[in-house]
């Protein structure tokens, strides 16, 4: 390393300061998206709901990014190893979109041929507070009936 | 071949041997392969929570599920708030690892032992806090195979729910559990002025990029389990 006494120090300073910057942008993104998580809460509108999920996925990426791109340090390695990383983490694009398709697709094809599928998705349970007995039972029926419907 | 200007010369010195084309040392170049490859065994986790998910028509509502607080009374409701105080224990853990690969750069011992500590500490810390409330959901009935909670709508939940909650949460707490290991052996070994005598630090670079990676993933569990 051919770096000055002078150099050296500035390099430290440009660092920390990044360091400074990333945990800030990590806290905000944070608690905004917290923020959405209580401000959904009550929220009714299923389009509305939808719109913050997808603000809410879109930050979470912009978080797996800061991560990577500069605690990691990703982003000052040569391109070459970056391009060895980042291009094989493409195939979560098909990964993701096939496989979400999949199971809506699943779920709309019981719903159309299975009625005892449909059926059970208009029964409302009587909730059971508290005992722990109960809960067990509870869970022990619902797998009872799940089993055949998964037969298909 | 003194005139192969043209195409990019800079290229054709980089793979032309005798320097590290990629810049990095081998064992930090095997661990970016290795957390790939883990991504995409914790992407086929959450990615199959998901399909079940979207195929099934009726989903418990994770701010009824995850609504209490250690010491606080039975029956209070106070979704989010436990689990955004483990998400910032495991970003601040994750910004004193960073000051810890910063001072092993500058072959700062003092620096990097002070900020492992830290980071232990933020570890067991986010542990402590995933196990009490893997303990207070066990002691609502939720476990494998065991599902109280009942889906947001009234319907009966099946037990998928619980089950891909334990074991994703569980395979990341694992991964915390043996990231604190690595960050004891990393301590226990700049103590011993181990990396004193390698002359680098690139030991602690390495068992950074698995903490962060750690770090990463609860990014994803967090979103999708607690918020999404």
């Amino acid at each position: 390393m051919s770096h000055s006494h002078t150099d050296q120090e500035a390099h430290n300073k440009e660092a920390m300061a990044e360091i400074k910057k990333v945990t800030i942008i990590l806290s905000v993104f944070t608690v905004i998206e917290l923020l959405l998580g209580f401000w959904m809460m009550g929220m009714t509108s299923v389009g509305l709901k939808l719109a913050v999920k997808g603000t809410i996925v879109i930050l979470m990426m912009a978080k797996a990014f800061y991560i990577v791109a500069y605690f990691m340090h990703l982003k000052h390695e040569v391109k070459n190893l970056i391009m060895t990383i980042v291009v094989p983490l493409m195939l979560f694009l098909w990964f993701i979109g096939a496989f979400l398709w999949d199971g809506n697709s699943f779920r709309n094809l019981r719903n159309d041929y299975d009625p005892y599928f449909k059926e059970q998705a208009t029964i409302k349970v009587e909730k059971k507070e508290g005992e722990h007995g109960a809960a067990k039972q509870e869970a022990a029926e619902v797998k009872e009936i799940a089993a055949p419907a998964e037969k298909h | 071949m003194s005139t192969t200007t043209t195409a990019s010369p800079n290229e054709a010195k980089l793979w032309g041997g005798g320097k590290s084309p990629f810049n990095s040392e081998y064992g930090k170049v095997m661990m970016w392969y290795f957390l790939m490859s883990d991504a995409f065994t914790f992407g086929a986790f959450l990615i199959s929570y998901g399909t079940v998910r979207f195929s099934t028509n009726g989903w418990p509502n994770s701010n009824e599920v995850f609504r209490s607080f250690p010491f606080a009374p039975d029956g209070v409701h106070a979704p989010l708030v436990f689990v955004s105080i483990m998400t910032f224990i495991l970003i601040i853990s994750s910004v004193t690892m960073v000051l810890a690969v910063h001072a092993g750069k500058n072959m700062d011992k003092k620096g990097v032992v002070r900020n492992m500590i830290w980071t232990i500490i933020g570890g067991l810390a986010f542990l402590s806090c995933q196990a009490w409330e893997w303990n207070h959901l066990h002691s609502e009935g939720a476990w494998w195979g065991m599902n109280p909670f009942l889906n947001a709508d009234g319907t009966a939940s099946s037990t998928n729910f619980t089950n891909f909650f334990f074991t994703i949460t569980g395979f990341h707490g694992f991964h915390v559990f043996s990231g604190v290991v690595i960050n004891i052996i990393m301590l226990i070994m700049t103590l011993l002025d181990k990396f004193e005598q390698r002359g680098h630090y690139l030991m602690i670079e390495k068992a950074g990029l698995y903490w962060h990676f750690v770090d990463l993933v609860w990014v994803f569990v967090f979103t999708i389990f607690y918020l999404l």
